[in-house]
């Protein structure tokens, strides 16, 4: 009995094709690895000299073809008899299908909940309310980008410049006319979205990869005239000073009818850090709530329509060009209130907080969620923004560590981590769709 | 005038560098449609490869000039064959998995490698800049402006002659490699229509595979001129010459060899005399402007041909 499952074991492997992959795979390390890394030039008087570190190179090398084998022996082994992923029997299937519609379900307003008493909770603390702030902050900017790339099969990677502009249009608002937060906010929407319209109107005709990097170019440009337009926005020393909002009039500092005063409260900083959690949270909730309305209005349908295919649209009578603006605009505008707010928050902001790995970082967000996915974004926030504060430490590895954990999923779930997605209209019996079932993203 | 013909010397020169770029870039997006995000950061990796090998030979100024040519080709083969391994490796782990996933799917896991890559070498290498003492010098005086004009001097430098007859040299090899060998007749047999190239017994991952070494190859070699002719290279150069040499790449018609050759001679001819004539802050700004100017009005490049979308 051992005898013959030690023979299906065997089965499984195939030793000489492992020992070829493994060689080559050696290979490759050495040259990646030995090169790059073996040889580190350094700085020196009279030029550049050589630091040799074979011993780092050489233990890099080992765990790769080590982590290969260990990959050749457990998930790459063919397992006879047994389709993939059949482990339990359907009865069990169905059941734990029912079951994580069910968490599903109530997922929502639970996190919902959670989010408004989390300030109150008692191990809440200054630094985990910074870190909900920001979490807070990505998933409005995820939930706004979600409309362009995930409802409308845009891709956009210059969201960021958005944001820019409207951390900007509030900061210059203030700097130069004296406007209040309260002013600013919708006036930093209505820029950006303005701006979405300038930009979007001449590029929109193009299919989804020229868009992404025509996009990603806008982004670029809108930076480099930040950075070099000194008199205007400071260049980049950027601009510091920006006021802090108020409640209703009553701004947070000590003293006579300020807000601690008003309320009879003891004065704390943390009153304004509260105030900003929930007004960014507010934020998020309203894009929340008018992209989910907008989704039912013929705009939206129109958007995953043109999503799922630009051609049978046309065909149909739409003016893509009016439905991909308004996504494009529309998602700008979110990106503006987020970004008035970021200015706001920090009260100093410099074209160094709006550079391309910001876009990508949003993009990571949407697409990692699950196109489409509102709770997705969320789930997909907080584990960015909270994987970046566990490798705090590991300060220089963070954006090594965010890049191939961005490729490895990117490969393990194609469609992002929640990749089903309720349509919006349905014929008698709402089904969720099956990511692999749908073309999303394709944006032509 | 003499200002203008010395300009249009730097620009060619510049050109030279993005046209190499820009045929990675090309190819790729002939053969699988797809914008290899990082392509801009294997010729970054090339540029340091480039430094490393330099260094360990010890070359400075004062080599001869047979040794230093042969030093030169020892320099240009370690890196075009490093870079290859990088290019190669990034294919088989990052893009093929993905193939036959929705479009966007790919260039999403390129801008994840973008962002290894630059991470990569930052910490293997140190995040600072590396400056390198030129090493090839000299040059030859064209025109002189006479003394009360200002006496300006049109010089071509002998690292501008190497830059240009090196890229001449690679472009002629390569296009015979992509008209004559079977290689290049299985990766033009892969663009027209893959499905019947594998029909045809066409091994087509591996087409793909050497499209992607070809390219990371010539980036490489761009990436050796780059560190020549600046002489100064950090791990972030590969960002904004990659989007540059897209540019050139789509200016000269996405799929075409000569496209993106004469693209990257327009985009460096662009940058140069915007810098020269304009402002060089704003470089960077003409160049994506123009790569904006050209989509909409010249959505199918110079040399390429008009798409036409079936359902």
């Amino acid at each position: 009995m051992a005898n013959m499952s030690l023979k299906e074991t065997m089965a499984g492997f195939n030793f000489q094709k492992i020992a070829k992959d493994l060689v080559v795979t050696a290979l490759l390390a050495t040259a990646i690895f030995g090169s790059t890394i073996a040889f580190k030039t350094k700085t020196a008087p009279g030029g550049l000299v050589l630091d040799l570190r074979f011993d780092i190179a050489f233990y890099i090398i080992a765990a790769v073809v080590v982590g290969r084998l260990l990959l050749w022996l457990t998930f790459w082994r063919k397992a006879p008899n047994k389709a993939s992923g059949d482990i339990l029997p359907k009865g069990w299937r169905t059941l734990y299908a029912a079951l994580l519609a069910k968490i599903a379900k109530r997922f929502a307003p639970t996190l919902l909940v959670f989010a408004i008493v989390f300030p109150f909770l008692p191990f809440t603390d200054r630094y985990l309310l910074d870190l909900g702030v920001l979490v807070l902050t990505y998933v409005m900017l995820g939930w706004g980008l979600n409309i362009v790339v995930g409802l409308a099969g845009l891709l956009d990677l210059g969201y960021v410049a958005f944001y820019a502009i409207g951390a900007y249009s509030y900061a210059l608002l203030a700097h130069y006319f004296g406007f209040s937060f309260w002013m600013c906010l919708p006036l930093a929407g209505i820029l950006a979205a303005f701006w979405g319209l300038i930009l979007g109107f001449p590029v929109l005709r193009l299919r989804g990869d020229y868009l992404a990097i025509v996009t990603l170019a806008f982004g670029e440009i809108i930076r480099i005239v930040l950075l070099n337009w000194y008199q205007f926005t400071g260049g980049p020393d950027g601009l510091s000073g920006i006021p802090r909002p108020s409640f209703f009039g009553l701004e947070f500092k000590r003293g006579e009818g300020n807000f601690a005063d008003f309320f009879g409260l003891e004065y704390s900083t943390i009153h304004r850090i509260v105030f900003l959690y929930f007004l960014i949270l507010a934020l998020a909730l309203l894009t929340n709530f008018i992209t989910n309305r907008l989704r039912r209005l013929p705009i939206g349908r129109a958007w995953e329509a043109l999503r799922e295919d630009e051609i049978a649209c046309r065909s149909l009578g739409l003016n893509t060009t009016v439905v991909k603006l308004t996504a494009f605009s529309i998602g700008a505008m979110f990106a503006g209130f987020a970004g008035s707010f970021f200015a706001t928050r920090q009260g100093f902001i410099s074209p160094e907080s709006f550079t391309f790995i910001e876009s990508a970082l949003i993009l990571a967000i949407v697409v990692l969620g699950g196109m489409g996915s509102q709770i997705g974004v969320v789930i997909a926030s907080i584990a960015m923004i909270g994987g970046f504060e566990i490798f705090r430490e590991a300060e220089e590895y963070r954006m090594l560590i965010f890049g191939l954990a961005m490729v490895t999923i990117m490969i393990w779930r194609p469609r992002g981590l929640i990749s089903k997605r309720i349509p919006s209209i349905f014929l008698k019996k709402k089904k969720a769709v099956s990511g692999d079932l749908v073309a999303q993203g394709e944006g032509h | 005038m003499e200002y203008f013909v010395q300009q249009l010397i730097n620009g060619v020169t510049l050109g030279s560098i993005y046209g190499l770029i820009a045929i990675g870039y090309t190819m790729v997006y002939g053969i699988i449609g797809m914008i290899n995000f990082a392509h801009g950061d294997i010729f970054m990796v090339g540029a340091f490869i480039a430094l490393i090998i330099i260094t360990a030979l010890g070359l400075t100024a004062s080599t001869g000039l047979g040794l230093m040519i042969l030093a030169l080709i020892l320099v240009l083969m370690g890196s075009m064959i490093i870079a290859s391994v990088f290019g190669w490796t990034v294919e088989r782990l990052a893009y093929r998995p993905l193939r036959g996933s929705f479009r966007l799917a790919p260039l999403i896991t390129a801008i994840g490698v973008s962002i290894v890559l630059q991470n990569y070498i930052q910490i293997a290498q140190g995040a600072r800049v590396k400056p390198l003492q030129p090493i090839v010098t000299g040059g030859y005086t064209l025109m002189q402006q006479s003394a009360e004009d200002g006496g300006f001097i049109v010089q071509i430098s002998n690292m501008q002659i190497f830059i240009i007859v090196t890229t001449i040299v690679l472009m002629t090899i390569f296009s015979l490699i992509i008209a004559k060998t079977s290689l290049g007749r299985a990766q033009r047999a892969c663009e027209q229509d893959r499905k019947m190239a594998s029909l045809l017994g066409i091994n087509v991952d591996r087409t793909i595979s050497m499209t992607f070494v070809m390219g990371a190859a010539l980036a490489a070699v761009a990436g050796l001129m780059f560190l020549l002719y600046y002489g100064v290279i950090d791990f972030f150069i590969g960002f904004v010459a990659g989007v540059k040499a897209f540019t050139a790449a789509v200016l000269g018609g996405i799929g075409s060899l000569p496209g993106a050759m004469l693209g990257g001679l327009v985009i460096g001819l662009i940058e140069t005399f915007w810098s020269a004539y304009f402002s060089v802050e704003y470089k960077d700004v003409a160049a994506f402007s123009m790569l904006v100017i050209v989509l909409i009005f010249l959505p199918q490049g110079l040399l390429g041909k008009p798409e036409v979308e079936k359902v």
